[in-house]
Parts: structure tokens; sequence; C-alpha cells
């Protein structure tokens, strides 16, 4: 509408560590194969300020995500020639950056298998612009921390600034989301969070919203960080409210 | 089964300790008393559990019954058979036995009266001799009627002098018999007399007077014994032989019976086995068909009855995905191109101060209408996977009170634009309730919108309370209210209580019916009691525990203020 920076030719045409523009406050790979919402998403992101790069093929997405290194990625869960929940496992496979899934159903079962695919979030067709940008937003926020700060829960010890979580000095994978939500809760060790607290907190989510993110991401960071998953330690279950951290 | 008691002694003794037992006696009596009505209940109770398991065994059984009905059967046929043929045998036999021995006895009389003609005239001691010699003689003629002993007894006023065979016998005689005979006719009886070594044996008794010149007052008379003990003996083998082998076809035909019951039952229950195995959702179950009998004919007519169920049940399931699969597949096709629509509508509206009036006014409609259509569109496709039957429960303990509150506060602008209050009660103590949080939320929203828009801006009660099973949530205003009649049809889709009322709020017209699905999802109720003029109360009642049968709600549905007033609060 106002500045519609010329395409790149995105396969290839940006090198993979290209420094982004002054300008930009993060790139966005937009992989949908309706060219029309690809277009309409890019109109709204380039007027937030973000830098799209899309692909319509889902056969080409995990090549066109290597090319192009986006710090966040929208991934239509319907999509031609490959599963959506497919390339979001590759993706996470190689990589943590954030997933937002696009999905035309509510039903229980899509959301949940998205998520454990690896998805962050999700928004649900047809959403507004501004819940969009808001998704997106707090998504890339992840990671802004700043002074020096050690937490310990369990035998799980956390550096909040260098993101990084040991278990008797070995480390453990997690993904930003994965890492905020541990955060939280290893932050008020006495608290119970509730689990439309812990959207707002680590999701930003601002009213209710579905619960079943944090469900199926408190599974996904207690694979990672408890010994026995049937038996937690680091994150405990407080039946009826929502979850508190383990003792430290 | 009562237990003697005893009864108090009152008599003979001093009174106050006459009276001290006496009631030391009825307590005993009483203790008894308890016992044995104790005792009776128990054996009551466990003839009951018996008789109980046997009418059991008996109605569940078709082989105990056929078995049973059949030995019944079976049992009478031998009895009465065995009876008669008993009977022919002894008859012909005893017939035979006293034909002959009539005939010896009549011969016995010619010869007897050939011997003692004159035994009138003689003395006493040639009677005896007379008498003894023509025993004697009698004994040594064998007949065809076997063994025997005879009397021959000489009368002369009332001294009978017998002369016998076998000592004791005369003595023995019946006294009918005798009397018979002495009256002047040949008599049989069959009587019980005591044998040479004293046993009473059954035997045929045969009297007949002897004709002699007597000039009155003498007699002589002759008496045939035929011991039957070889009868008996015959007719005990008969007995024993037909009761043996009356047992064993008895036993025979039960035996029969059975088995044909069994070929006949066996295949029976293995179709009934069969029948529970696909009633229980197994739906591959066949039987195997062997032969061309009525059982075959009954695996096969069975077996192809399975096939058309299974036909028809996969046809079903098929048509239910393939009704999954176009909501789905409608939902993401509409879906696409509503988002890119409402995402455009909404880069419009944020330019419209940009624009002229008129097309400034066509983008606020746009955004509005489009904003509604996706409204309608989710609760089509909500309400349509409840049709499909793909809507799923997603319980988990779930903390009431705060989601009530969340509700409560994500609808106070809403109800700040109608100038309304929403007053929320809830109860101190927790209440837990195994829930789908995402849709008792919707439910709630969906209650207290309504309550808004037709409530009149006057206060709205909403109140959670919970039992030991079930938790409610009323939402109650104080507007229009509805007659009877409209809070029959206030789930149905589509519907409007006033065709002509401007709605303020929008909505689909599908809200309740989907909260109705979601209640009935967690096998809970929702139900709506209203009066025109006094408002109207939703109630929502869900189990506490997932799945369990909802047997009563903690709130009442009908407010109590207005149950006081008799309907003018």
């Amino acid at each position: 509408m106002r500045f519609v920076p010329a395409r790149f030719p995105h396969n290839g045409g940006v090198p993979p560590s290209a420094p982004l523009s002054g300008s930009s406050r993060g790139r966005v790979l937009v992989v949908d194969d309706d060219a029309a919402l690809a277009e309409m998403l890019g109109i709204v992101l380039r007027r937030e300020g973000y830098e799209p790069a899309f692909v319509s093929d889902g056969a080409r997405a995990v090549a066109t995500f290597q090319q192009t290194r986006p710090d966040l990625v929208l991934l239509d869960l319907m999509l031609p020639g490959r599963n959506g929940l497919q390339i979001c496992a590759d993706i996470r496979a190689q990589s943590s950056v954030p997933i937002i899934m696009l999905t035309a159903k509510g039903d229980t079962i899509d959301v949940v298998q998205g998520l454990e695919a690896g998805a962050d979030d999700y928004v649900t067709k047809p959403f507004k612009p501004v819940e969009l940008v808001a998704r997106v937003r707090s998504q890339l926020r992840r990671g802004e921390t700043g002074q020096a700060e050690n937490l310990v829960i369990s035998d799980v010890s956390i550096d909040v600034p260098a993101h990084q979580v040991t278990r008797g000095g070995e480390a453990i994978a997690l993904t930003p989301l994965e890492f905020d939500l541990l955060v939280a809760l290893a932050r008020k060790p006495r608290q119970v969070f509730t689990r439309e607290l812990l959207l707002e907190q680590v999701w930003g989510y601002r009213h209710a919203a579905d619960t079943r993110l944090v469900n199926v991401h408190v599974q996904r960071l207690r694979a990672k960080v408890e010994k026995d998953p049937e038996r937690p330690e680091v994150v405990l279950t407080v039946r009826g409210v929502g979850y508190k951290a383990g003792p430290p | 089964m009562s237990l003697p008691t005893t009864e108090p002694a009152t008599t003979s003794s001093p009174a106050p300790r006459s009276a001290h037992r006496a009631t030391e006696l009825r307590r005993v009596r009483r203790g008894l008393q308890r016992r044995a009505h104790r005792v009776r209940r128990r054996a009551q109770r466990v003839l009951r559990r018996w008789s109980g398991a046997a009418w059991h065994a008996w109605r569940s059984s078709l082989q105990l019954r056929i078995g049973a009905i059949t030995m019944l059967v079976a049992g009478v046929v031998v009895v009465i058979v065995s009876v008669v043929l008993f009977n022919q045998i002894s008859d012909q036999l005893l017939r035979v036995k006293r034909g002959a021995a009539i005939d010896q006895a009549q011969a016995g009389v010619s010869y007897a009266q050939s011997q003692v003609a004159g035994i009138v005239t003689g003395d006493a001691a040639s009677v005896r001799s007379t008498l003894d010699r023509t025993v004697r003689e009698l004994q040594s003629r064998n007949g065809a009627a076997g063994n025997f002993d005879s009397v021959l007894v000489y009368r002369a006023g009332d001294t009978p002098r017998p002369a016998a065979s076998r000592q004791f016998l005369y003595s023995a005689l019946p006294a009918e018999l005798v009397d018979a005979v002495d009256a002047g006719t040949q008599a049989y009886q069959y009587a019980l007399v005591p044998n040479s070594s004293q046993e009473p044996v059954p035997t045929l008794l045969i009297g007949a007077p002897v004709p002699i010149d007597g000039q009155g007052g003498e007699q002589v008379d002759l008496y045939y014994a035929f011991p039957l003990d070889q009868e008996q003996e015959t007719l005990s083998l008969v007995r024993s032989t037909v009761a043996i082998s009356g047992i064993a076809l008895t036993l025979f035909v039960v035996g029969i019976g059975v088995l044909v019951t069994r070929l006949v039952v066996d295949p029976v229950r293995q179709a009934a086995r069969g029948a529970q195995r696909l009633a229980g959702g197994r739906l591959e179950e066949r039987l195997t068909v062997s032969g061309e009998d009525d059982l075959a004919q009954l695996a096969s007519s069975f077996n192809a009855m399975a096939d058309s169920l299974q036909q028809q049940i996969v046809q079903l399931e098929g048509l239910s995905q393939l009704q999954q699969r176009f909501t789905s597949d409608v939902s993401h096709e509409l879906r696409t191109p509503l988002t890119t629509v409402q995402m455009a509508a909404e880069v419009l509206h944020e330019s419209r101060a940009d624009f002229a009036p008129h097309v400034a006014r066509s983008a606020e409609l746009l955004y509005a209408e489009v904003n509604r259509f996706e409204l309608l569109l989710s609760d089509l496709l909500e309400i349509s996977r409840y049709d499909a039957g793909a809507a799923v429960l997603e319980a988990e303990p779930t903390e009431l009170g705060p989601l009530l509150h969340r509700v409560a506060d994500g609808m106070a602008l809403l109800a700040e634009r109608h100038g309304c209050r929403l007053d929320v009660a809830t109860p101190a103590r927790q209440v837990i309730a195994e829930v789908d949080a995402r849709r008792v939320q919707r439910v709630l929203r969906n209650l207290v919108g309504n309550a808004i828009e037709h409530g009149a801006g006057r206060p709205i009660e909403v109140t959670l309370a919970a039992n030991r099973t079930a938790a409610a949530v009323t939402v109650r205003d104080h507007g229009i209210g509805m007659s009877s009649d409209a809070a029959q049809h206030v789930f149905d889709r589509f519907w409007r209580a006033d065709p002509a009322r401007v709605r303020t709020v929008g909505g689909s017209g599908l809200g309740l019916s989907i909260s109705l699905e979601d209640a009935r999802l967690h096998g809970g109720w929702l139900q709506v009691w209203g009066q025109p003029d006094q408002g109207a109360q939703f109630r929502l009642t869900l189990p506490l525990v997932a799945g369990a049968d909802l047997t009563g709600s903690p709130l009442p549905l009908r407010p109590a203020v207005v149950r006081r007033t008799g309907g003018r609060s």
C-alpha cells in the first residue's frame, strides 16, 4: 500500500546470514499455498515492519527455510505437496525458530498434532490482523533478557541470559518457548500458575485462550527435562489449578 | 425351626421366688425366641438363595429343562408299564397255580371220600388212624400244583379232630375259610401261614367238605395248603427285572433326550455367543456353517444378518466420515478466503479516514458484516461438527470459580455498554470439576451474553454452587422474560423469541444450540426457566467427574424469590 519493497527472489536471493535491513523488525517466512492469503499476510506484516518471505509449495518449504533463515515461520497446516505437520517437524528438528501454525480447523486433534510436531503457537482461520501480529510479536520478543540470573528447579539449573539449561553439567536443548515456560515457573517457585496465567506470561495472550497450548508444551518440556516424565519432579501438576515448579 | 421353650413354673413355690424365677424364665424364653427367630431367618435366607439358584439354573439351561421333563415323562410311562406288566404276570402265575391246586383238591376230596366213608362208625382211635393214613396217602399223591400240605379234619359236635401233614397247620387256618367249609362249600383263600420252621409264608389255602354218610353233626373237611414261595421268588425276580429294565430304559431315554438337545442347543449357544460378540461391536464375528440342516440354516442366516449389519455400519461410518471430511474441507476452503477478506476489510477499515465518506462507510459496513459472517460460519461449523459426531470432550480437573470470574470479566465491557451490573456469587469452597474448560467457558459466555442482551439493563445474577456429585451455574436476568412456549424453543437453531425485535448483540442464532450440545457432551444439563416480565434463568449442571450420571442439581431451576411470591417478585 504505502511502501512496497521489491520482491526478492528468495530462492537463493538472500544469503542465509544476510544482515537485516535497518527498518526490519524480523524476517518472517510465510508457508501458504493460497496466493491471495499469502499476499495479504505480506501486506499486513510489512505494514508492521516485518520482512516477509514466501513459499507456496510444501515440498520446497524446508529448502526455502534453510536459504532464508527467517526469525519466525508462519505455516499453513494444509498444503499441497507435503503435510504441514511434517514440515513443522522437519524445521523443528534443525532449528528452534518460533513456528506459528495457521489452521483452518479448531479441532483438538489438529491443534494438538501441530503443537506436538513442534509449533509454538497457532492462529485459527479466520483471524484478524491484530491477532496475528500480536502472536508474531509475542514469539519474536523471546530471548530479550538482560542481567545475569541463575535459577534451579530440582536438579535442573537454568542460566537465563545464556539460554542454557543443564542437568549435572549436561546441556538440555530447549526451544525458546519451552525455555521461557521453564523460566516463568522457576522464577516464582512457590506460586501455582494457572494455565491462563502461563498463557499470559509465556505466550502473551491478554485474554483467555486455548489452554491446550499450555498442556502440550508442558508435556514437551517434561519430555526433555524430567528424568521420568510419568513422575515429574521439575514441572509439577497442581490438580484442578495448573502447574508449579518442583522444589530446588 | 423353633426351639422348645419352657413354660415358667408358677406353682408350688413361694411367691417372691416364684416371681423371680418367672421373670428369669421369661428372659430366657425371650432370648431363645430371639435366637430361634434369627436361625429361622438365616435358614429362610439360605433356602431362598438355593431355590433362587435352582430356579435360575432351571430357567437358564434348556438342557436341564428338557432332561428333567424327559425323565419325568419317561419315568411315569415306565412305572405304569411295569405295574401293568407285573400285575399281568402275577395274575397269570396265580391263576395257573390256583387251577392246578383246585384240581388236586378235588381229586383229594374224592380219594378221601373213599377212605373215610365209614369213619362215623369207628371209635376215636380208628378215626385218628384213618385220618392219619389218608393224609399220608394224600401227601404221597403229587400233582401239578407243586408242594403242599394237607389237613383232614373230622368234626363230631364241637370238637374238631385234625390230622395234618404238618404240625399246627390246622390252628393256622383262617377262621373265615374254616367257617365257609363248615358251611359245606368249597373255598380258597390266600393267607400268611407259618411253615415248618414257623416263618410266615404266603400260602394258597383250599378247603372242601368231604361227603360222608353221617347222621348230622359229623363232618370231614379236607384242607390243602400250597405255599407260594416259589411263585414269590419268581415274582420278585420278575419285579427286579422289570424295575432294572425300567430304570435303564428311563436313563436311556433321558440320555437320548439330553444328547439330542445338546446337538440342537450347542449350535444355538454358539449362535447366541456370536450374536453377543456381534452386539459387542465385533462386526467380523461369523458362525461356522456345516451341513444343510436347520441349524446350518440358522448359522447361515445369522451370518447373512451379520454381513448386512456390518455392511450398513461400515456404510454409515463411511457417511459419517464423509460428512466430517466435508465439514473439515468446507471449513478450510471457506476459511482461507474469508481470512483474506477479513484482513483486507480490516486494512481498509483502518484507513477509512483517508476515504471519501461513502467509501469510508462502505469499508465500515464491509468490516462489520465480514465479522458477522465469520461468527456465523464458525458457529455453523461447530454445530456441524456436533452433527457429524466429531466433537471430543477434553475433560480435565478445572476450578470453576476462577473460570466463572474470568468469563464475567470478559463480559464486563458488554455489560457496561448495556448499563447493567453483573453480580457473581461463588462458594467459599473450591469447586473442581472434570470439564472441558474451553466449552464450559463458551457456554457461560453465551449465557451471560444472552442475559445482558435480554436483561433490560437490570442486574444479572450469576451463581455457582456444588454438591458432592455435581456443580451448577445459574444465570438470572430480570428482563422481559419469556413464555413457557418460548422456553421450549429457546435451544432450537436459528430460533428467535420475537422476530420483529432488533438484535443488538448480534449472534448467529446458534449460540444456545451449541451450548446445549456442549452441556450434553459433558453429560450435563442446560435448562431454562422463564416467565413473561419476570426475567429468565438458565441453569447449567455438570457432573464433577467426567462421564458420571447426573441425578440432581445443586441449584433450583426456578428462582427462589419468584417461588415465594407466587410469580410476583
